[in-house]
Formats: structure tokens, C-alpha cells, sequence
């Protein structure tokens, strides 16, 4: 039984989700009684991967080629099918990042395996791995079991693991070369780029008041926006807010937008989809007002009012108002 | 061009939820069910394309008998006709299910295969990559935008962070479309007319020669999350429960 991190970098640096995956195939290596080895893909990628040396891991992949520069889903899946033929690992965990949900499902598939995606959790269960991951947009969760023979593949839902848990060791790294050829690759991918500067810095706001669908109208935002006001905190929201064009994408928390650890965070008629709390669950406190009692939001708030809010808000306001 | 938009019937979003007895799936009975919004998305992505460059749009659904209704919106919306697999999915892990979906495709000759880039009630993430490797057709992720292109076409794609990037690649393709990219048109009186005399092809597993076979992964149980933090819920009139909430966010949290 071995374990494999793949781990994701971009032009030499690394994903931050990626010692979070590092470390939780440390701690299932550590309950498996066996070791986790570590991989990373690109070009020019060996130096990076060297930051692993002092890592507890039994070895360092680094796999070179030059047609993994810029990812493509047909290049990484060759590499790595390559890198699991040579390296025979049983378990191999990734971040569960938008470049990891581009390519493992087609991977998996080329190996007639089926990926896990999108773990929150797991645990071990008369020596297999049972992942828990979320169903219904974070309403109800399920454990699975992976049947037949391995590999497994499984990605992690940002935030299920601590990067700073990552425990330290000595681990050499050894450069793999796979073979790709310029042919096997039929998407061309270009720069990438961002649709305007951000004047929004919401990483810095030490209040937010965030809206979400709950709020119904483009004209009622201004009810959030008259408490954030009273709060002196900044305005964001949930992304089909600003997919409405309610409010400019700059605005956006979560998973295609910020991420924010305010000190507080005021989360208004949003249910809490996944993609959204892993932008906001590291927030000091988290209050939520929603009308749905079983609203994923729930999870993680501290407080909570189960409510119309249109009622709730204006109420708010004026005992913020009164409180300062 | 011939565009394929794979939907998927889900539980309504705002639906309750409550845990079958046997603790494997959700209670159905007492469910509405709606097209599962990303895939209405792709469909409309498709109707768009269509529209700008001519050719048909089949809607292709893999569900039971009451996937009929999303079947019949897709084509009041304006699909040209419909591909419905019916069948109890339970059984068909992503693997199985994307090998129904490739099955019922056989044939079709589509030059563009779209879907949602995930469902919201499995929420894996995965059908439309799955099904583009089957066809062995390259794919891309996460589509906010599609142009044709000389050799075939160009997409926008989301990355994280506020990142996009455009990727090109030669028909036929897969693109899993993001949700909320373009306003959703509603079906028109005209449309749900015309829908009843649409063509819908009706297939099986057992006719498509695809069985769900021993399952990848299982899904041994489903329960209700455990609560990550206790939340103070308060409660009374909405001037009540606002007066409690500042109180603890000025003495207990200190943040006011």
C-alpha cells in the first residue's frame, strides 16, 4: 500500500491547496502504516519539487517535460498514467482544484477507475479508506468505498485539510521523464489573464455583509448595503449576485471569487453552497440570516436567525445603530 | 452545427430534505423535480449557438419516467428533439452512467457535446469528462464563452481567483458549461406547443447493451452533516432576534 499527492503548481508556484493534500496523504500514510510520496508536473519543476526535501515523504516526484508547461488534460493524464505504471501507487489524493476537475475524472476513466471527488473527510474502516464527501450542495453527506481493484483516486475540497500540519522529514527527489508526444495533444490553451484590476481588496475588510440569492431583487441590495454601512464593514456576495449583475465580480466570495478570514462575517439570504463557504469558513466569527433552517450556512455560523429577511435587516440596522 | 446538450433531472433547489429509511438515498416521494440549473445553462449555451450558426440541438437525458417533464422543457425551450435513457440511475456510478450517455451517442455524428459543469444533487463534477474520454473527444472545463474558430473552436474558461484563460481545439468536442453565463430564456407558449410534436427517441440500458456492471465506488450511506460549530440560533420577533444578535456580536464576539 503506497500513497501519492499530486500536488499542483503554475508557473513554479505552488497551489496553496496543495500541502493541504500533502498533508492529509501524510495522515492517511501514517493510519495506513505506510508512506506517502509526493508528485508534481511541469517544466523546470525539479528545483520547486526540491522544496519538499524536508518534508516526511518516501520519495519526490518530479515529472519534466517540456509539453507540460502549459497544462493540458491530454498531456497530464499521459504523464501521469506513465508515472502510475512506473510508481504503482494504490492511492493517489489531488487537490480539488479547477485544473485537478478539468482532468482526474478523464484520467480515472483512461484506467477504467472512478474518481472520488470533492472530499470533506475520512477515515479508515477494517484497513480501507471510506471518503466522505457532500451531496445536494452541501445538505447531506455520504461515505463512499472505492469496489474492485486500485488505483483510487480521490481530490480534496479545500479548507478539509491544514497546510500547516504538513509534518517534516527527508525526502529526496527523483526527476521522471515521461514520454509525450506534440500529437497526443489536441486542446491550445493561451494566456491566461484577468478581466480587470481588482479595486476591491475584500481580504483586508475586517466586517463583511454578504448577500445572496435570498435578496430577491437588484434594488433590495441596498437594504445589505445600508448595514453594511451601519457596520462599517464592505459589501460582497454569492456568486449569482454578481453573475446577475447585481454587484461587480470583484465582490464575489468564494471558490471563482475571494477568499476572506474577516473578523466578522455577515452572510445574508446565502445557503451556503460549498463553493462558497470555502471563501469564507476561516472567518473569526460567522453570523447568517436565512429562512432555511437546514441552509448549509448554518454549519458554520457561530450565530444565527432563521427568518424572513426583510423583516430581520431593517431591525438590524437600527440595533446596530443604536449599539455604537 | 449539431450540438448534443446532456441534462440531468434533479431535485428542486430549494427542496427538503429528508433521509429514506434505508439510509442509501433522499426520500422521492414528496420531491419536485427541475432541470439541474448548470445543464439548463448548457442548454442554453446550445439554443445560442444554434441560433448564431444554424445546424440542431438534441437534448439527452439519462433519469426514470419522470425525466419526461425536463425532457419536454428542454424541448419547449427550443431543442430540436431529445435522446431520453430511462433508467433508474441508482445502480450507475459516474463510469457506468457516462458509458449509458456515450452509448445513446453512437450514431449521432454531434460536432459539439455540451453539459453542466456539475450536478447539484451528486455534485461530482465529473459526467461531461468522463463522457468526452469515452468518445475520445478532447474536452475543456468550466465554459464561460464559446466561439467558433477556423479550426474549430475557441472557449473562455474560468480558472480560479478571477483567472480565465481561451483554449482552442478542433470539433467534435465536450465543454461542461459554468452556471449563470447568459440569462436563461423561458419557454414560450409556441415552444411548449411545438414541444409535443418533437421527436424523443426512447432507449434503455438493456437496448443500448450497457449494464451498470459491479460499481467503482459505492455510496454505502448518506446522513444529515454533523454540525462543524454550535450555533446560537435566536429566535422571537424579528426585532428580538436582531437585539440578541448585536448583543453578542459587541460582547461576545466584540466585532461591533
Amino acid at each position: 500500500m503506497s500513497i501519492l499527492a499530486v500536488l499542483e503548481q503554475r508557473s513554479g508556484q505552488w497551489n496553496r491547496m496543495s500541502f493541504e493534500t500533502l498533508a492529509a496523504a501524510q495522515q492517511l500514510a501514517r493510519e495506513l502504516d505506510t508512506s506517502a510520496s509526493a508528485a508534481v508536473l511541469g517544466h523546470g519543476v525539479t528545483a520547486l519539487a526540491g522544496e519538499l526535501a524536508s518534508k516526511q515523504l518516501a520519495r519526490i516526484y518530479a515529472i519534466e517535460h517540456e509539453l507540460l508547461q502549459d497544462y493540458t488534460p491530454d498531456a497530464y493524464c499521459a504523464a501521469l498514467r506513465q508515472a502510475i505504471a512506473q510508481f504503482h501507487p494504490d492511492i493517489l489524493l489531488f487537490p480539488h482544484t479547477y485544473q485537478v476537475r478539468d482532468f482526474l475524472p478523464k484520467l480515472a476513466t483512461s484506467l477504467s477507475r472512478v474518481a472520488v471527488s470533492d472530499v470533506i473527510a475520512h477515515r479508515i474502516d477494517n484497513g480501507a479508506v471510506v471518503f466522505v464527501r457532500q451531496l445536494f450542495q452541501g445538505k447531506v453527506s455520504a461515505d463512499y468505498r472505492f469496489a474492485g481493484e486500485g488505483p483510487q483516486f480521490a481530490s480534496l475540497q479545500a479548507g478539509a485539510h491544514r497546510a500547516d500540519q504538513v509534518a517534516a522529514g527527508a525526502a529526496s527527489v527523483e526527476v521522471m521523464r515521461p514520454e509525450i508526444a506534440p500529437a497526443e495533444i489536441r486542446t491550445a490553451p493561451r494566456d491566461l489573464f484577468r478581466e480587470s484590476q481588482r479595486a476591491v481588496d475584500l481580504s483586508a475588510a475586517e466586517i463583511i455583509v454578504s448577500v445572496g440569492r435570498g435578496i430577491k431583487e437588484a434594488d433590495n441590495i441596498a437594504l445589505v448595503q445600508r448595514l453594511a454601512d451601519a457596520l462599517g464593514g464592505e459589501l460582497a456576495a454569492s456568486r449569482p449576485i454578481c453573475d446577475a449583475g447585481w454587484l461587480p465580480m470583484e465582490r464575489q466570495v468564494g471558490s471563482s471569487g475571494q477568499t476572506v478570514t474577516p473578523k466578522l462575517y455577515l452572510a445574508v439570504g446565502i445557503s451556503g453552497a460549498i463553493q462558497h463557504l470555502v471563501g469564507m469558513k476561516g472567518s473569526r466569527t460567522v453570523a447568517a440570516i436565512n429562512k432555511d433552517p437546514d441552509a448549509p450556512i448554518f454549519e458554520v455560523a457561530d450565530y444565527g436567525i432563521v427568518g424572513d429577511l426583510f423583516q430581520i435587516v431593517p431591525e438590524l440596522i437600527a440595533a446596530v445603530e443604536k449599539a455604537k | 452545427m449539431k450540438i448534443v446538450v446532456a441534462i440531468k433531472q434533479v431535485p428542486a433547489r430549494d427542496s427538503q430534505l429528508r433521509i429514506a429509511p434505508a439510509g442509501k438515498w433522499i426520500e422521492e416521494s414528496d420531491l419536485s423535480y427541475e432541470i439541474n440549473e448548470p445543464d439548463a445553462y448548457a442548454l442554453e449555451a446550445g439554443l445560442q449557438l444554434k441560433e448564431r450558426h444554424g445546424g440542431e440541438v438534441v437534448a439527452l437525458c439519462a433519469g426514470p419516467a419522470r425525466a419526461a417533464t425536463a425532457i419536454r422543457e428542454a424541448l419547449a425551450k427550443g431543442a430540436d428533439r431529445a435522446i431520453h435513457i430511462e433508467e433508474d440511475m441508482a445502480a450507475f456510478d459516474p463510469l457506468a452512467g457516462a458509458r449509458l450517455l456515450a452509448a445513446a451517442l453512437q450514431g449521432e455524428n454531434a460536432d459539439l457535446i455540451l453539459t453542466g459543469l456539475q450536478s447539484d444533487d451528486l455534485g461530482y463534477g465529473q459526467t461531461g469528462v468522463i463522457l468526452a474520454e469515452l468518445l475520445a473527444v478532447p474536452h475543456a472545463t468550466i465554459v464561460m464563452q464559446v466561439e467558433q474558430s477556423a479550426g474549430g473552436i475557441r472557449v473562455k474558461r474560468e480558472l480560479e481567483d478571477g483567472w480565465f484563460q481561451y483554449v482552442e481545439m478542433p470539433l467534435p468536442a465536450l465543454l461542461t458549461i459554468q452556471s449563470g453565463i447568459s440569462k436563461l430564456r423561458y419557454a414560450t407558449l409556441m415552444g411548449i406547443k411545438k414541444a409535443k410534436s418533437k421527436e424523443v427517441r426512447r432507449v434503455t440500458a438493456e437496448s443500448l447493451g450497457v449494464a451498470a456492471g459491479p460499481p467503482g465506488v459505492v455510496l454505502e450511506r448518506i446522513y444529515l452533516p454533523e454540525r462543524r460549530k454550535q450555533t446560537q440560533l435566536f429566535t422571537g420577533s424579528p426585532k428580538e432576534a436582531a437585539a440578541q444578535l448585536v448583543e453578542k456580536l459587541k460582547f461576545e464576539a466584540r466585532v461591533i
